[in-house]
């Protein structure tokens, strides 16, 4: 298998996200803290880790969000996002 | 969005299979019954949760094959060997069976008719699931928008929906259906029998000055390749729109 | 976890335990090694590739790939779990015991972080990973570890859940006071002991 297959893209993190924020995420678009590129988030690389979901940005790298599901609580890290812009 | 109407879509529900097609030797549509389904977008999934006797779970998200106008919600499934859902969908479920479904989900990588064109659809193997839900509605709302599908299979048996994106092709003079057969192409194969590559897209893609909405999904691969083969022949960065699609476990 | 609607027929992937005292409460067996990343995996020529210990230690130490294979070898053989409750009995390694990494360096702190690369960090105690609890590995089955396992060197620490076996390890930062690394601060149990079921804070 290609390891590229291992990564998915932030479409896949979509209900994840509904579930946490109880919106629709993946046509909001994020600015990277690292290296200012803008994305919306269904193009954010995604590493469906088994312990957590990963978010990266497609063109550094940096990680935008860690979510964690533990115990039917949600553990979520944005460090890496400057901002996040959001269209309703 | 209301808040309800978000819960909705989150609370997983029982569907019930009502026909099941092979599509391939390994590809099977499901079509569901899904009693309070909201309706959809093409380009969204669902998600599937099944649950075992002894109480272990396994939850997978399938794209949405059928447009809205479908009063049925079809998956079409790719059994993956060793896997650990998909299996069971391809082999095992059948007509009668329930499922616990939730969604819609997704809203990147949707198009409805009212969003125009001119549309460019490219897809790899079962990448295309997405990709006919958008052609079957764009059909079923009689929209005028020229479409062109570009779809990357291994074989010609691996063609998914293959009767009936020929029936769109011969029906509908606005739609151009374009296949390349990587692996193997049966005798007398005119078609492109190579991966997607920048002649290729530059042949069957509309000109950019036409602003086309470009729809991409397939292996991580081709999608990359062909997202940056469209940026470089002109295509707007905000009008290529992408889902990777492939095997995540199983 | 909510029940769910028994879906009829559906057994998932796992295989039966053949003995069940060697497996942590809620683990269950997988045939095969499941990669989980949290990023591409890295790729680091072994030329550019060195693994550091320092932080709290009387004398910093510094190996190139050349000289890290020079140490003394040991071949473990360990069952590991995960914290995704799939386990692995018997798995056979090649590496470094951390008492030889460790030792040169004196450490004065209790505690360490590793650091790898693609930004990955967990965190242990000295007491979890000294006397012969712990390895530096680069072999896994007789073979080079491949890089989606963690290869060249990952670590190895079996009586802990496998988070904290750190891929792609490339230093050891000793320190006083444990400090949360990537999925610690994200939820996940400081410590990390299948047989005590420490998966999260809290447990």
């Amino acid at each position: 298998m290609d390891p590229l297959d291992m990564r998915l893209d932030g479409n896949a993190a979509a209900g994840l996200l509904m579930d946490i924020f109880g919106h629709e995420m993946t046509a909001d678009v994020t600015i990277c803290g690292a290296c200012r590129a803008e994305n919306p988030i269904g193009r954010l690389h995604v590493y469906a880790h088994g312990m957590g979901t990963v978010m990266r940005c497609p063109n550094c790298g940096t990680m935008q969000m860690k979510v964690a599901q533990i115990r039917g609580r949600y553990f979520v890290e944005a460090r890496g996002v400057r901002t996040l812009r959001v269209s309703r | 969005m209301e808040r309800g109407a978000v819960l909705g879509r989150l609370t997983w529900q029982l569907a019930e299979v009502v026909e099941v097609v092979a599509e391939t030797a390994r590809v099977r549509s499901l079509a569901l019954r899904v009693p309070a389904w909201p309706g959809h977008r093409p380009g969204q999934h669902l998600d599937i949760r099944l649950t075992s006797d002894d109480g272990y779970q396994a939850q997978r998200s399938y794209s949405i094959a059928s447009g809205p106008e479908d009063p049925r919600v079809t998956i079409t499934v790719e059994k993956i060997d060793d896997g650990e859902v998909s299996p069971y969908l391809v082999d095992e479920l059948r007509v009668g069976d329930r499922v616990e479904i939730r969604g819609p989900i997704g809203g990147y990588f949707t198009w409805t008719a009212t969003d125009g064109g001119p549309l460019l659809l490219i897809g790899g193997g079962s990448g295309v699931v997405p990709l006919m839900a958008m052609l079957r509605h764009r059909g079923a709302s009689a929209a005028t928008v020229p479409a062109a599908l570009l779809y990357s299979s291994r074989t010609y048996d691996d063609v998914i929906y293959r009767a009936e994106l020929e029936r769109i092709m011969t029906a509908d003079r606005s739609a151009r259906i374009v296949h390349t057969l990587t692996r193997s192409q049966p005798a007398g194969w005119t078609g492109f029998r190579r991966r997607i590559d920048r002649d290729m897209l530059a042949e069957v893609a509309p000109s950019a000055a036409d602003h086309p909405l470009a729809f991409i999904c397939g292996p991580t691969r081709l999608v990359e390749n062909a997202a940056e083969t469209l940026t470089e022949l002109g295509y707007a960065a905000a009008r290529i729109k992408t889902e990777r699609f492939g095997p995540t476990g199983g | 976890m909510s029940t769910g609607f028994i879906s009829r027929g559906f057994r998932g992937r796992r295989a039966a335990a053949p003995d069940a005292s060697r497996l942590p409460p809620g683990q269950h067996l997988d045939p095969g090694f499941p990669v989980l990343s949290a990023g591409p995996t890295p790729r680091v020529p072994l030329e550019k590739w060195d693994l550091r210990v320092d932080g709290k230690v009387a004398r910093p130490q510094r190996w190139t790939w050349e000289q890290f294979l020079a140490l003394p070898h040991e071949t473990p053989r360990v069952d590991i779990h995960c914290v995704t409750k799939w386990s692995k009995l018997d798995t056979n390694w090649d590496g470094v015991s951390l008492d030889t990494i460790l030792e040169p360096a004196e450490p004065i702190g209790a505690y360490l972080i590793a650091h790898c690369d693609g930004d990955y960090t967990t965190n242990l105690s000295l007491e979890d990973v000294t006397d012969g609890k712990a390895w530096i590995v680069f072999g896994y089955e007789g073979d080079p570890l491949p890089p989606e396992h963690g290869g060249p060197a990952r670590l190895l620490v079996p009586h802990l859940y496998f988070w904290k076996s750190a891929k792609w390890v490339r230093r050891l930062e000793v320190v006083d006071e444990d400090e949360p690394g990537f999925w610690e601060s994200a939820g996940y149990h400081m410590r990390g002991d299948p047989w005590k079921e420490e998966r999260y804070s809290g447990d």
